[in-house]
């Protein structure tokens, strides 16, 4: 899967120019972001895909907030799939968060 | 308003705090990132609205609303959209709004609630006014804004600026735009102590700081006084 460009659109148009309300929010995706990361990694190391799609869910909504709208729909996809113990796409998932972290990691 | 919001998740809740800074008639009095911590504060608390997310762990939103007894208006918040069917099975439940929430659907959301809001006040409300037959009760009057009837004491009221088909009352602590004409007010405020200074405002004429020639000083407002009323006023005036 071609991964889609994350952006701040959405981010600033709830911002409205409050530059500290973007800054607390990509404070909170850069801390809250690698966590969720590891706790679905180690979700689908313990197989327990039930908990993996729960942590998909949570992620989901950060992938909206930077704008990746076919990642968004990769997720709603892969959440299902998860909640038929269905692993498969996994590694594409992980490609989809180190996208956002990289992006994270240049603002 | 009253607000709480209730999110496991940390960017969620400042979203929604952000999105409700825009509209002035919401305060967020607290959030929360667990149910369990709500329904602590619910305890010893009165809200009247709360943002709930739906997913949470342990204690789902749903869990959440049957725990309360008597439940205050709830939007919920969810990245799911297969819960709607369930979500209106709670009266106080008015609308369900999916993440990414923008801030058109966060305003319409808002919309819904000052409608259900305004329903049940205009209800509770309007005996008042009927029975009295007038929107004027003792030193009360009560203005409808956004389908509310909102009482203000007309002891408190400064000056009443026409604005288009909008009129201002500026009161001691408030300020209230109000669809309606300076003339359908005037009828409704007690003559000896308002008096009508200029086409465009009426003022409390207890409430002169002074006078100058073509206007009178009321707080802070500088309000000019027409030739015609001009005379009425100091008529109305204990001079020295």
């Amino acid at each position: 899967m071609q991964l889609d460009s994350p952006n701040l659109s959405y981010i600033k148009e709830l911002s409205d120019g409050d530059t500290e309300f973007e800054a607390s929010l990509i404070a909170i995706l850069k801390k809250e972001l690698p966590k969720e990361k590891e706790a679905f990694m180690e979700s689908v190391r313990v197989k327990n895909y039930q908990n993996s799609a729960e942590h998909v869910h949570k992620i989901k909504h950060k992938i909206s907030i930077l704008g990746l709208e076919k990642s968004y729909d990769f997720a709603i996809a892969f959440e299902e799939e998860l909640k038929n113990n269905n692993p498969k796409r996994y590694e594409t998932f992980l490609r989809i968060l180190q996208n956002m972290e990289e992006f994270l990691m240049t603002i | 308003m009253k607000c709480i919001i209730v999110d496991d998740e940390a960017a969620a809740r400042a979203i929604t705090k952000q999105l409700s800074k825009k509209i002035e008639e919401l305060t967020i009095a607290e959030e929360f990132e667990n149910a369990i911590d709500a329904i602590k504060y619910l305890n010893g608390n009165t809200v009247d609205l709360i943002f709930l997310d739906i997913h949470m762990p342990t204690f789902s939103g749903f869990d959440f609303i049957q725990t309360l007894k008597n439940p205050p208006l709830i939007i919920l918040t969810t990245s799911d959209k297969n819960f709607a069917l369930d979500a209106f099975e709670y009266d106080c439940v008015v609308d369900y709004l999916v993440k990414p929430i923008t801030p058109e659907r966060f305003a319409k959301a808002v919309a819904r609630i000052k409608e259900r809001v305004g329903v049940s006040k205009v209800e509770e409300e309007t005996a008042i006014v009927n029975t009295e037959e007038t929107t004027t009760v003792g030193n009360d009057l009560y203005v409808n804004i956004d389908r509310r009837l909102v009482k203000i004491n007309v002891l408190d009221i400064c000056v009443i600026e026409a604005k288009g088909d909008y009129i201002k009352i500026k009161a001691e602590d408030k300020n209230y735009v109000v669809h309606s004409t300076l003339k359908k007010i005037e009828e409704k405020l007690p003559n000896h102590l308002f008096l009508k200074v200029h086409r465009s405002y009426i003022i409390n004429t207890t409430k002169i700081v002074d006078i100058e020639d073509n206007s009178v000083l009321i707080k802070q407002d500088v309000i000019p006084v027409s030739r015609a009323n001009r005379k009425e006023l100091m008529q109305r005036l204990n001079l020295l």
